[in-house]
């Protein structure tokens, strides 16, 4: 049997933060994580493909296997050819937003997960990636 | 083909007490017998109670040792890998047991084979073979039971680090004894909110007496925990916090706000039977 | 479903919230509360999460929100049933949802529930 070892899904309208946080409970149960860091991944998944819609005026959700050693992980980007944003150190700031949230998406976003990565340039677009491990 | 002939096995059967008196020779000259953790006798049981196995096992025809014939003595050199894995042996002595019976077995064979060396050669071959496989069916085996040593010691490793225990109808205490680490201490804190959804508990008492010092990530991951099991429906007091580690949860600059804390665990007993309703008193 | 099904019994309102909600769904039911503690004069509102396997910044404000409103709407509102995964998550992510009520299920939910109202 073949295992499929990454894909890639849209992510333009709310409904498809649902779909996204399904793919990755999915994906996450799949690569072996336990209960509290699927739970964590999801959420994490769940803030940044809202920030994808919101933000970034759609974009798409990558994911993929990875694996280190006997570690296996979960990796996904979320990506958007949005505006991008201006002040990466202002948005790393827990409670600020430039929108109407609480302002916890990607530092919150980043404390669930065990690798983050934040790329942005103004006028080109947002790139997040994320991985959890097993 | 390698074939075992009636006549190897015939001259197996005849020179047992041989074979058992040079055999205990090798194990000493090699120094498995010398091993403080096996017995002599125990070691002299099991030569004796092998031997006797190979003698009446071994059928003439091919030296394969999965069928009928060997069950007996696989048995026997399964209970043999699995108390050696317990008694804390590696697996090269514990084959090294089955290898040393070789040169007793093949002096045996050239005496008897003196004439013939073409017959020779395929007979301790065809033993050579044999005890091959017996060794191996002893290390798979030996692998084996390390491996179920080691996964219960890791189960037990865990439950001695998570006692959960029921203090009250209602109430949940969680002892912690020793260092804490951040992983520990993340592993601790999911099983008890779990105790805390199977037994409806309340009131969960996390103890920290036996825990001489914690680091800025255990003190915040205590904290974190507090918070989980409000946010879960249940009250958290944490009791036993010594001086030091009191200094570290001040330093964090951590809002201790809705955070109880008692001087010791009889304390916080008290507190919570208070707030469950119920009272305590003396009759005499 | 565009809708979270409100049970009213008595003077409470009863949600429970079974499905991976959208956000448009999670700000549907906020209204739908709102209206409903309004229209019935409700002293209280019970919000079951027992079912929801993760709670993010988006529904956590929700949860928070409601809680406002219907403090100011004179009714009190008591979150049951959040599962241990969840609440962990939840801290970590920075919501400790500060000034809403708790409980283990919708039993004791109630019970909180009537003693909160009673008191008063």
């Amino acid at each position: 049997m073949n295992t499929v070892m990454d894909g890639s899904q849209p992510i333009s309208i709310e409904q498809d933060v649902v779909l996204a946080r399904q793919t990755v409970r999915r994906l996450a149960i799949e690569c072996g994580l336990r209960l509290v860091d699927q739970t964590k991944l999801i959420t994490a998944a769940s803030e940044l493909a809202r920030n994808t819609v919101i933000y970034g005026g759609g974009g798409h959700m990558d994911w993929e296997f990875v694996e280190e050693g006997t570690r296996r992980g979960l990796r996904l980007v979320f990506r958007d050819e949005g505006p991008g944003i201006a002040d990466m150190k202002l948005a790393m700031t827990d409670g600020w937003t430039s929108g109407g949230g609480l302002g916890l998406g990607l530092t919150g976003a980043k404390r669930l997960v065990d690798e983050f990565s934040l790329e942005s340039t103004p006028g080109v677009g947002t790139r997040v990636t994320i991985c959890k491990w097993n | 083909m390698t074939v075992l002939t009636q006549r190897t096995i015939d001259v197996i059967r005849k020179n047992e007490g041989g074979l058992l008196v040079n055999w205990t020779a090798n194990l000493d000259a090699t120094g498995v017998s010398r091993d403080a953790r096996v017995s002599p006798a125990e070691i002299e049981g099991q030569t004796r109670e092998f031997i006797r196995l190979l003698a009446s096992n071994a059928r003439a025809g091919d030296v394969s040792i999965a069928g009928n014939d060997w069950s007996e003595a696989r048995a026997f050199l399964e209970r043999l890998s699995r108390s050696r894995a317990l008694q804390g042996l590696d697996s090269q002595s514990t084959a090294s047991f089955i290898f040393s019976l070789k040169r007793p077995l093949f002096d045996i064979l050239q005496e008897e084979y003196a004439s013939d060396p073409a017959e020779l050669a395929a007979q301790v071959w065809a033993i050579s073979e044999l005890l091959d496989a017996l060794g191996l069916h002893t290390i798979r085996t030996f692998q084996k039971s390390r491996e179920e040593v080691i996964a219960r010691q890791q189960e037990e490793l865990l439950e001695l680090s998570t006692p959960v225990v029921k203090l009250w109808d209602g109430v949940l205490a969680l002892p912690m004894i020793g260092t804490l680490d951040s992983q520990r201490t993340q592993v601790v804190m999911e099983s008890l909110l779990q105790r805390i959804v199977e037994t409806g508990a309340e009131i969960a008492i996390i103890d920290i007496t036996g825990v001489p010092t914690v680091d800025t990530l255990v003190a915040q991951h205590l904290l974190k925990t507090v918070t989980a099991i409000r946010l879960m429906g249940a009250d958290a007091i944490i009791s036993g916090v010594r001086p030091q580690i009191a200094q570290t949860i001040v330093h964090l600059g951590i809002d201790l706000q809705g955070i109880v804390t008692k001087a010791n665990l009889a304390g916080a007993l008290a507190l919570a039977l208070q707030r469950t309703g119920f009272t305590v008193h003396r009759d005499r | 479903m565009d809708r979270i099904p409100i049970l009213r019994m008595g003077e409470f309102l009863l949600v429970t919230i079974q499905v991976d909600m959208h956000d448009q769904l999670a700000l549907t039911l906020q209204d739908d509360l709102a209206e409903n503690i309004n229209q019935h004069g409700s002293k209280g509102v019970l919000i079951d999460i027992s079912a929801l396997d993760i709670v993010d910044s988006f529904i956590g404000r929700m949860i928070g929100t409601i809680s406002g409103l219907s403090k100011v709407m004179d009714a009190e509102t008591v979150l049951v049933g959040m599962q241990p995964a969840v609440a962990i998550t939840l801290v970590e992510l920075g919501l400790t949802l500060p000034g809403v009520s708790t409980a283990l299920n919708v039993e004791r939910g109630m019970r909180l529930l009537r003693e909160r109202v009673h008191a008063q």
